[in-house]
C-alpha cells in the first residue's frame, strides 16, 4: 500500500521478537554458565551469586547491574510476548477455516511448538522466580526466604519430581531455542543463501543443546548425588 | 484404479460448505490429477449432479491457476503443481481428501475455486519497476552481474499459485513477497524503488490479512517451483534496511 | 537475397494471383477483394517511421476522455494495457483467468527473437524480416513483417528495463542462442521459461497502471459479444458484453475502441498445447458481427510433444525440438511388434523412417515433415504406446545411441529438465526406455483480418497478437510468437490506435442504445438456450468429437475428400449439439459447464470454416499441407500463381440455415523480397 510505514509492518514485529529473542539467548547462556558453578561447591556458588549483586560497583550502586539486567529482561519479555500475541492473532485470523486434513512437510517439531512452548516457558519462569529469586520457596521443607542459594538448589533438586519438572522445562526451552535461534537470524536477514541458512540451522542446534544440556546438568547431578550439601 | 474422493463442496462464498464423498473407478495411472477430476465431473454430469468447480488453465505447471489441497498437502505429495501430479502417485483403493486453499485473503468462490486477487493487489502496491514503454535505454548499457541475474531468475519463476499461503499455518504470503522482492532487488534496474517497494508490498500484504511469518518452512516445502526460504531472509533484510533508511 | 535498397516499394516483384481451381465450390460465395487501405508505401525500411509521424496525435488532456477496452492479458493484451495506460487513456482490461498473469503466453519456452546483432554474426533488421517472410512460406504481408523486425530490438530494451531476468554471460551482458534453423544467434531467453518472464514483465507493468488508476482490471470475465453501433458515419465497435464468471452477471462495457488480444484457437482440435481455457469466442463473436477471419486453416503442428496416453487426456505438452539433435526417431517394422518393450525389438526390426526417407536431413527434417511422417507411420498401424481409440499415436525418439556415444552425463547435462518432465508425465525413464513423441497443435497463424494498423474491417476493432493473422504467413518461426505479441502491444498498437482515436471521443451512447440492448439480449438468450436444451451429452464430449474430426481431416495432411467429409461431420455434430447438449447448474453462479458450452459452440462453427478454407486452398504452404499439392518427393508445393492471397472470410450466416461464408481475397504483393519455393534438399 502506498504510504505504508516500515515500522507498522508484521516484519517490524518479527524484528522486535528477533532482537528480544537474541537478548534472551545471551541471558540464558550466561545464566547457564553461572549455574555450572554449582559443581565447584557451596562456597564458590554462593560467592558467585553474591558477586552478581556487586558487579559493576562502585560505578554502579549495589545490585545495580542486576537491576539493569532485570529491567532489560522484563522489557524484552513484554516486547517478545506482545509481538507474539499480535502475530498469533493475525495468524488465527488469516486461517479462520481449518483444513480437514493437513500434513506437515517442511516444518520441524520445534518450529510448530513455538507458541505453546513459549507459554510453557513463561509459566515455568514464574515458578522458577518464586523458587529461587522472589519468594525462595524451598519445596523440600516448605520454608521461604533462605539466604543460602546453594542449599536451596540442592534441596530443590533432591526431589525427583522437581528435577523432572525442570528437565521438562529445559526440553521446552531447547525446542524454543532450536527454532528461535534460526528464526531470529532469518528475521534479521542474515540467512540469504543456502550456506548461511544451513549455518543458522546449525547454530540453532548448538545453542539449544548447550543451553538446555548445560542447565540440565545441575539438577541431574543433584539427583544422582554428584552435587550435594 | 478405484478411488474414494472426499471433496469440499461449497455452493458460493456465503454457503457453509462441507465434505462430500464420491467413488470413481477406471482411473488410469497415466492420468493427471485434474484429468481424474474431469472423469468425476463427466460422471456427475451424467447423473445430473453439478460438476465440481476447480481452477486450471495451462495444465503444464506454469500458469499457476490450479491449486487444491490434496490429502493435506498443497498440490499433493509431489513437488509440482496439481496439473502435473499424476495418478501413479496414488494407489488403488486410496481415499483422497481434496480441499480448497484456506486463507482469509483467499475466500472460496465455489467448491475448490478461491479468489487470489490479493496477490494482484500486492503486485500493484509495488511489485514492478517503473519503466514506461519507450523510455528504456539500450539493453546492454547496464550490465547485470551473472550470479545476481541468475538468482533473480531463479526466484522470478514463482507462478503465484498461492501454495505457500495454503501450506503456511499462519496464512502468510512471505514466500510470494520474498520471491518478488528478491527478483527485482537483485537487478540493477530494480534499485531506485527498492526500499519503497518492500515497505509498500509488505504493507499491502498485511492489509490484505495475510499472517506474519514464523520461518517454519512449510511454504518452501510446498512451493512447486522450489523457491527457497532465503528469499524471506532477503525480504526481512530489505525491510530492515528500509526501516534504517527512514521509510 | 534482395537488399533493402534494391526495391523502393514501387515495383511489385509478382503479379496478383488468379485462382483457377475451386475445390470449395458450393461451400462459399466469392466477395469483393479486400484491400489494406492502411498499407504504407515507399522504401520498406522507412515505412513504419513515416507512418508513426503521419498518424495523428491525441492531446494528453483528451486521452483521459477516451475509453479503451482490451480483451486478453497475454503479451499482446497486457503490454497494450500497460502502454495505453501510461499514455493516459482510460483502459479496461478483461481476462477469463483469475489473474492477468495466467494468460497462456506464460507457457512459451524457447525465447524471443530480436535483431540486435549482439553476436556480430551478420544479423540485421532486414535479415530477420527476410527469415520471417521466408519461414512463413511467402504468405505474410511484407510491411507488417518488416515493422515487426524493426521494433524487435526495442522490445528487448523495454523488457530489460522492466526487470525481465534474461540469461547473461559472464560479463553481465545479454546472452543469445540460435533457434529454429536460422543461421544467426538472435534469440534472447530466460532458461526454458522465456514466455513466463516476459509475461510477468508485462503483467507488472499493467498492474502498475492499475495502481495508478489508468487501467481497470476485470478478471474472471469472459467477453461474449461485440457491440457495434452505427452512429451515422458507419458502424463502429463501441464495446463488449461480458459475463462475470463469478456472479453470472451479464455486463455491458462501452468504449471508444475495442482491442482483441485473445490469443489463438488451437483448442478447436480439443487436444493441443494451448491452455484449457484458450478459446475463439471473443474473435468468433466479432467475426459474426462482421469482422473477417483470415487464413483460418493455417495451423502449426509441433513434432515433438508428449503423446496422448488415453481417452481422458485433456492437454498435450511440448518438448523442446532440440531433442532431435541427439535422438533417433523410429517405429517397429512389423505391426505385431508395436506393443512390445522397445528394448526387445532388435535393430533389424526397427524402421528409422526419417533417415530412410530423407537420407540427407535424417532426423533433422523441418517441423512439418517430421510431423507428417509420424502421422503416416501411425496411420499405417505402426505407432507405439497405448492404444488410443483404434490405434497407437506415438513414435520412438531414442537417445540410446547418443547415451552410448556421449555418455549419460553429457545427455543429462543437456536435457535434464526436459527428461525430468517427460518422466513425470509418462512415468517412464528416458535414459532406459526410448521416449515416445507425437505431433501436437500448438499455434495458429490464422486469425482476424487486420490492416497495417491492426484494425479489423470493423472500424474501432483492433486485433493484436496471435488473435490476428498478420505477421507469420502460413508458418511461424520459433521464438517469433513472443516477439509479435510484444511488438503489437508495446509499440505498434499504441502508435496506430491514436490515428483512430484522434477522431474521438465518439458520440456518447448508453446501455439503452438499441444496438447495446440487442447484443445483451443475444447473450442472454444464448445462455438460456444452453441451459434449457437438457439433452444427454456434456459440452466436453462434443469438444472431443470435434477435435477428433479436425485432427483427422484438417490436421497435418488435408485432402479434398477428407475435408468434404469433415464439413459434413461437423454440420451433423452442430445439429446434435444444439439438440442434445446437457448443461447443469444455473447462470447466476460460477458455472464451468456453461462456459465450456459457449466456447464449444463457437469452436464448432470455426472448425467448419477452417475446413472450408483448407478446401479452398488447393496448395501446400507452411503449416497447410494438401495431399493433392506435393512434389514427387512428397514435399509441399505452393501455387503462387493461384494462391498468393490472404483468404479473408466474412460470416455469411449459419450453415444449418443455408448460410455460406463469403471469401474476400487480399493479394499479397512482394516488392522487397522475391518469392521462392522453399527447399529442404
Amino acid at each position: 500500500m502506498k504510504g505504508s510505514r516500515a515500522v507498522r509492518t508484521t516484519i517490524a514485529l518479527k524484528l522486535l521478537m528477533a532482537v528480544s529473542g537474541v537478548l534472551f539467548i545471551g541471558f540464558v547462556l550466561g545464566h547457564m554458565y553461572g549455574n555450572l558453578k554449582a559443581f565447584a561447591g557451596e562456597g564458590a556458588f554462593n560467592e558467585y551469586a553474591h558477586h552478581l549483586r556487586e558487579l559493576g560497583e562502585p560505578m554502579l550502586p549495589h545490585e545495580g547491574f542486576l537491576w539493569i539486567m532485570r529491567v532489560g529482561l522484563i522489557v524484552a519479555v513484554i516486547v517478545h510476548i506482545a509481538c507474539a500475541v499480535a502475530l498469533w492473532r493475525r495468524a488465527a485470523a488469516a486461517r479462520p477455516v481449518q483444513y480437514v486434513a493437513k500434513k506437515n512437510a517442511g516444518s520441524s517439531l520445534s518450529s510448530r511448538t513455538m507458541r505453546w512452548g513459549g507459554i510453557t516457558i513463561l509459566v515455568f519462569v514464574v515458578w522458577h522466580l518464586l523458587n529461587f529469586t522472589i519468594v525462595k520457596v524451598n519445596p523440600s521443607n516448605g520454608e521461604t526466604g533462605g539466604d543460602n542459594p546453594y542449599a536451596l538448589l540442592v534441596d530443590t533438586f533432591d526431589l525427583w519430581w522437581m528435577t523432572i519438572l525442570y528437565l521438562l522445562a529445559m526440553v521446552a526451552l531447547g525446542l524454543h531455542l532450536h527454532h528461535g535461534t534460526f528464526s531470529s537470524l532469518q528475521t534479521l536477514g542474515l540467512t540469504g543463501s543456502a550456506v548461511s541458512r544451513a549455518r543458522a540451522r546449525a547454530t540453532g542446534w548448538i545453542v539449544a543443546i548447550v543451553v538446555a544440556g548445560g542447565f540440565s546438568l545441575v539438577p541431574l547431578s543433584v539427583l544422582v548425588g554428584i552435587i550435594e550439601k | 484404479m478405484n478411488l474414494t474422493l472426499k471433496i469440499w463442496r461449497q455452493n458460493g462464498p456465503d454457503d457453509k460448505g462441507g465434505i462430500h464423498t464420491y467413488q470413481v473407478s477406471g482411473i488410469s495411472q497415466d492420468m493427471s490429477f485434474l484429468e481424474m477430476l474431469d472423469v468425476l465431473n463427466e460422471q456427475l454430469n451424467e447423473k445430473g449432479e453439478e460438476p465440481v468447480a476447480f481452477d486450471s488453465d495451462c495444465r503444464e505447471g506454469i500458469c499457476g491457476m490450479c491449486s487444491l489441497m490434496i490429502n493435506g498437502e498443497a498440490h499433493g505429495p509431489e513437488v509440482t503443481t496439481t496439473c502435473q501430479l499424476h495418478m501413479r502417485s496414488f494407489n488403488d483403493g486410496d481415499t483422497i481428501t481434496v480441499e480448497p486453499w484456506r486463507a482469509e485473503p483467499f475466500p472460496v468462490i465455489k467448491d475448490l475455486v478461491v479468489d487470489r486477487s490479493a496477490f494482484d493487489r500486492i503486485i500493484q502496491s509495488g511489485g514492478f519497476i517503473s519503466a514506461n514503454t519507450g523510455s528504456a535505454p539500450e539493453a546492454n548499457s547496464v550490465p547485470a552481474p551473472r550470479d545476481k541475474a541468475m538468482r533473480a531468475f531463479n526466484v522470478a519463476t514463482c507462478i503465484g499459485c498461492g501454495a505457500c499461503v495454503a501450506a503456511c499455518p499462519n496464512g502468510s504470503a512471505s514466500l510470494f513477497l520474498g520471491a518478488k522482492i528478491t527478483h527485482l532487488g537483485e537487478l540493477p534496474q530494480g534499485q531506485p524503488e527498492r526500499w519503497t517497494r518492500v515497505v509498500d508490498m509488505v504493507g499491502q500484504h498485511d492489509h490484505e490479512g495475510f499472517g506474519g511469518c514464523t520461518n517454519i518452512g512449510e511454504c518452501a516445502a510446498a512451493c512447486p517451483k522450489e523457491i527457497p526460504l532465503d528469499v524471506i531472509s532477503q525480504l526481512n533484510k530489505d525491510l530492515r534496511t528500509a526501516l534504517k533508511n527512514g521509510h | 537475397m534482395a537488399g533493402s535498397t534494391l526495391h523502393d516499394g514501387l515495383t511489385p516483384l509478382n503479379e496478383p494471383s488468379v485462382q483457377k481451381s475451386d475445390d470449395a465450390h458450393g461451400y462459399y460465395t466469392l466477395g469483393e477483394k479486400v484491400v489494406d487501405e492502411a498499407a504504407p508505401t515507399g522504401p520498406i525500411a522507412d515505412r513504419w517511421t513515416t507512418r508513426k509521424f503521419e498518424n495523428r496525435l491525441v492531446n494528453p488532456a483528451n486521452r483521459r476522455k477516451l475509453d479503451v477496452i482490451i480483451v486478453g492479458t497475454g503479451l499482446a493484451g497486457g503490454a497494450a494495457a500497460a502502454t495505453l495506460g501510461e499514455a493516459g487513456y482510460n483502459v479496461k482490461s478483461f481476462c477469463y483467468q483469475d489473474s492477468p498473469r495466467r494468460a497462456h503466453s506464460i507457457a512459451a519456452q524457447g525465447g524471443i527473437n530480436a535483431a540486435k546483432n549482439y553476436k556480430e554474426d551478420g544479423d540485421s533488421t532486414f535479415r530477420l524480416f527476410y527469415d520471417t517472410v521466408k519461414g512463413g512460406d511467402y504468405r505474410s504481408r511484407e510491411s507488417n513483417v518488416y515493422r515487426l523486425a524493426e521494433v524487435s530490438a526495442n522490445i528487448i530494451d523495454q523488457c530489460v528495463a522492466q526487470g525481465v531476468p534474461f540469461a547473461r554471460d559472464y560479463g553481465g551482458l545479454l546472452d543469445n542462442r540460435s533457434f529454429g534453423g536460422v543461421q544467426v544467434s538472435r534469440t534472447f531467453y530466460a532458461r526454458g521459461q522465456t514466455g513466463q518472464q516476459l509475461l510477468i514483465g508485462a503483467y507488472q507493468a499493467m498492474e502498475r497502471q492499475v495502481a495508478a488508476g489508468t487501467v481497470e482490471s476485470f478478471t474472471r470475465h469472459e467477453m461474449l459479444e461485440l457491440i457495434v453501433v452505427d452512429d451515422g458515419a458507419g458502424p463502429r465497435a463501441r464495446g463488449i458484453i461480458a459475463r462475470d464468471m463469478v456472479t453470472g452477471e451479464i455486463e455491458t462495457h462501452l468504449a471508444d475502441v475495442v482491442v482483441l488480444a485473445t490469443g489463438g484457437y488451437g483448442n478447436v482440435f480439443f487436444l493441443s498445447t494451448n491452455a484449457m481455457g484458450s478459446n475463439v469466442t471473443a474473435a468468433w463473436r466479432a467475426h459474426r458481427k462482421g469482422a473477417y477471419m483470415a487464413n483460418p486453416c493455417y495451423t502449426q503442428i509441433h513434432p515433438t510433444c508428449i503423446p496422448v496416453s488415453g481417452d481422458h487426456q485433456s492437454k498435450l505438452t511440448l518438448m523442446s525440438e532440440s531433442l532431435r539433435n541427439d535422438g533417433r526417431i523410429w517405429v517397429p517394422k512389423k505391426k505385431e511388434d508395436c506393443d512390445k518393450d522397445p528394448r526387445d525389438i532388435p535393430e533389424e526390426d526397427r524402421d528409422y523412417y526419417l533417415e530412410r526417407i530423407y537420407p540427407s536431413f535424417g532426423n533433422l527434417v523441418p517441423r512439418d515433415i517430421a510431423s507428417r511422417q509420424a502421422k503416416n507411420m501411425c496411420d499405417e498401424g505402426r505407432g507405439v504406446g497405448p492404444l488410443v481409440g483404434d490405434f497407437r499415436r506415438g513414435v520412438y525418439l531414442d537417445l540410446g545411441d547418443a547415451i552410448k556415444r556421449l555418455g549419460k552425463d553429457a545427455i543429462e547435462e543437456k536435457y535434464d529438465n526436459l527428461l525430468d518432465m517427460y518422466e513425470r508425465i509418462t512415468g517412464e525413464n528416458p535414459y532406459e526406455m526410448p521416449m515416445r513423441i507425437y505431433p501436437a497443435v500448438h499455434y495458429v497463424m490464422g486469425g482476424l483480418w487486420v490492416d497495417y494498423h491492426l484494425q479489423s474491417n470493423i472500424p474501432g476493432l483492433f486485433v493484436s497478437g496471435e488473435a490476428n493473422f498478420s505477421d507469420h504467413g502460413a508458418n511461424r518461426l520459433g521464438a517469433s510468437a513472443l516477439m509479435q505479441g510484444l511488438a503489437d502491444g508495446y509499440f505498434v498498437l499504441p502508435n496506430t490506435i491514436r490515428e483512430y482515436l484522434a477522431d474521438g471521443p465518439f458520440e456518447k451512447i448508453d446501455e439503452s442504445h438499441p444496438a447495446v440492448l440487442e447484443a445483451k439480449q443475444n447473450v442472454e438468450e444464448r445462455i438460456t438456450r444452453f441451459l434449457s436444451i437438457n439433452g444427454t451429452r456434456s459440452a466436453d464430449s462434443y469438444h472431443k468429437e470435434l477435435g477428433n474430426i479436425m485432427w483427422e481431416y484438417c490436421g497435418m495432411e488435408r485432402t479434398e475428400e477428407g475435408l468434404r467429409k469433415a464439413i459434413d461431420l461437423i454440420r451433423e455434430l452442430k445439429a446434435d449439439f444444439w439438440s442434445n447438449l446437457k448443461v447443469l447448474g444455473s447462470a447466476d453462479t460460477l458455472n464451468q459447464s456453461l462456459e465450456k458450452a459457449g466456447r464449444v459452440a463457437d469452436f464448432i462453427e470455426l472448425g467448419e470454416l477452417m475446413c472450408i478454407d483448407a478446401l479452398n486452398r488447393r496448395e501446400s504452404c507452411g503449416g497447410h499441407f494438401r495431399g493433392e499439392s506435393q512434389t514427387e518427393d512428397g514435399e509441399a508445393l505452393r501455387h503462387d500463381d493461384e494462391f498468393a492471397y490472404v483468404a479473408a472470410w466474412e460470416w455469411g450466416g449459419d450453415s444449418l440455415e443455408g448460410g455460406q461464408p463469403v471469401l474476400h481475397k487480399e493479394d499479397l504483393i512482394y516488392t522487397a523480397i522475391e518469392m521462392k519455393q522453399r527447399s529442404y534438399k
